[in-house]
């Protein structure tokens, strides 16, 4: 017999498979939400309702979006010709955040990975060739995670998705994290650094 | 709680909370080791790219009760051609996944260890497509289960052996014949990895018989596994093409 209410037991449950969240902390956020006011619960459940009903992915870019188009793909003072390529709609909160790109994105929902079985087909790279062919991109940023699933994405990218297309094809520089220490860099880390060095 | 150092092959990952992975690696002394490494997707990580899959490195591990914790790694054989060609990562991911498949939890293989370490340099340093199948016949000779080549498996007869029938285990001659057609070439060249001359077959072996062997030597260890390779059809598909 469960010690809790039944309710009780499965607000838990449902806590506890999102991802993150063990038995004890789903436990923790359900007997705070049995204490908080019952306002705030109501407004925490609609937000989850209002998450699912109203929100899609962008048709065009595969952001979220409120509706059929997310709001960079809808903004006209944004460069249409450059294309930022990122795996995952979060990227574009950490790229937007520089306030130093203004150009569109497309978001791929994934990096190749075999060792997942996971191949081009699984994720929006279909798509990014047909955007490239048909908006008149000139320039494509590739900006996928700096680890192998992303490295191998990104020269996939440009070694055969891109290839037919006279776009300028660029990927975000690698090299050594500003406020570390050069000692502990790894080997791959800084013969980039050093690949990719600047004159003063 | 006990520290313990062992150089290892990083199989895969996974990633685990905020910004952790489990890091899946097959050791040299303690066979295949499971271990966290704490905070390795933040950009700032001391690992850096130290634990991405394929990397051959020297580690320092804290035993916990489930999982073992990285605390140090360096590395011990750089790969950059691994990460930069498509090919070649292709191909060192398809080991890096029957390694995985083979092996359990804290079984130590030191001769599996070398041949991994060995055929990882071997396709950073040549790019060399028969690599892979060299590593497949290695190790289902490791296994105990390598093809029989140089008779019929039916009959016995040394004479026109033309065909391959991998359930079989072997070759077999024109009156015996199943499976698939094998050239005399591509059965030398089997035979020659298994008699301990790789270095030949690598540098003598024209780009026909290597795609013949490439997919044979996947079908063989997908049979010998009892399930098919998950990153098999991505890289033939897209990366080696």
């Amino acid at each position: 017999m469960s010690a809790y209410a039944k309710p009780v037991e499965v607000l838990i449950d449902e806590l506890g498979r999102l991802p993150g969240i063990g038995p004890k902390s789903a436990q923790r956020i359900a007997f705070h939400l049995l204490k908080a006011d019952r306002v705030d619960a109501q407004r925490l459940a609609d937000a989850v309702v209002e998450l699912k009903e109203k929100v899609a992915f962008c048709e065009t870019c595969f952001n979220v979006a409120e509706g059929d188009e997310c709001t960079i793909c809808g903004d006209p003072r944004r460069e249409q010709h450059v294309l930022c390529v990122v795996e995952e709609p979060k990227d574009i909160a950490a790229l937007e955040k520089t306030g130093a790109f203004n150009g569109r994105y497309h978001v791929l929902l994934g990096a190749i990975n075999p060792l997942e079985g996971i191949g081009p087909e699984q994720i929006k790279m279909r798509e990014l060739a047909l955007r490239v062919a048909q908006d008149d991109i000139t320039e494509v940023i590739i900006c996928t995670n700096p680890n192998l699933e992303g490295e191998t994405t990104a020269a996939f990218i440009a070694n055969k998705i891109l290839a037919p297309f006279e776009v300028k094809v660029t990927r975000l520089a690698s090299g050594l994290p500003v406020g570390g220490d050069l000692e502990y860099a790894d080997e791959l880390t800084l013969g980039r650094a050093l690949e990719g060095r600047q004159a003063l | 709680m006990a520290l313990y150092r062992d150089d290892g092959v990083v199989l895969r990952n996974y990633k685990l909370g905020e910004a952790d992975r489990i890091i899946v690696l097959f050791t040299r002394t303690r066979g295949k080791v499971r271990a966290v490494a704490k905070g390795v997707r933040r950009t700032k990580s001391k690992f850096g790219s130290r634990l991405e899959p394929a990397s051959i490195l020297h580690a320092q591990f804290y035993e916990g009760r489930n999982l073992d914790i990285v605390t140090q790694a360096e590395t011990l054989t750089v790969l950059p051609q691994l990460r930069s060609d498509l090919s070649r990562y292709g191909r060192a991911a398809v080991m890096l996944e029957i390694v995985d498949q083979i092996t359990e939890d804290g079984g130590v293989q030191p001769a599996l260890y070398k041949l991994l370490t060995g055929a990882l340099a071997e396709l950073d340093r040549n790019g060399n497509p028969l690599v892979l199948p060299a590593f497949v016949v290695k190790i289902l000779a490791l296994e105990g289960v390598q093809p029989l080549l140089d008779s019929c498996v039916s009959c016995e007869t040394a004479d026109n052996l033309i065909a391959i029938d991998i359930a079989q285990g072997g070759v077999l001659c024109r009156a015996c014949r199943a499976g698939e057609p094998i050239s005399d070439i591509a059965r030398a060249a089997l035979q020659a990895i298994m008699d301990g001359r790789v270095r030949y077959v690598l540098d003598s072996t024209d780009d026909q018989t290597a795609r013949q062997l490439e997919s044979l030597s996947a079908r063989m260890i997908e049979q010998h596994l009892e399930r098919r390779l998950r990153s098999s059809p991505v890289v033939d598909q897209h990366l080696t093409q």
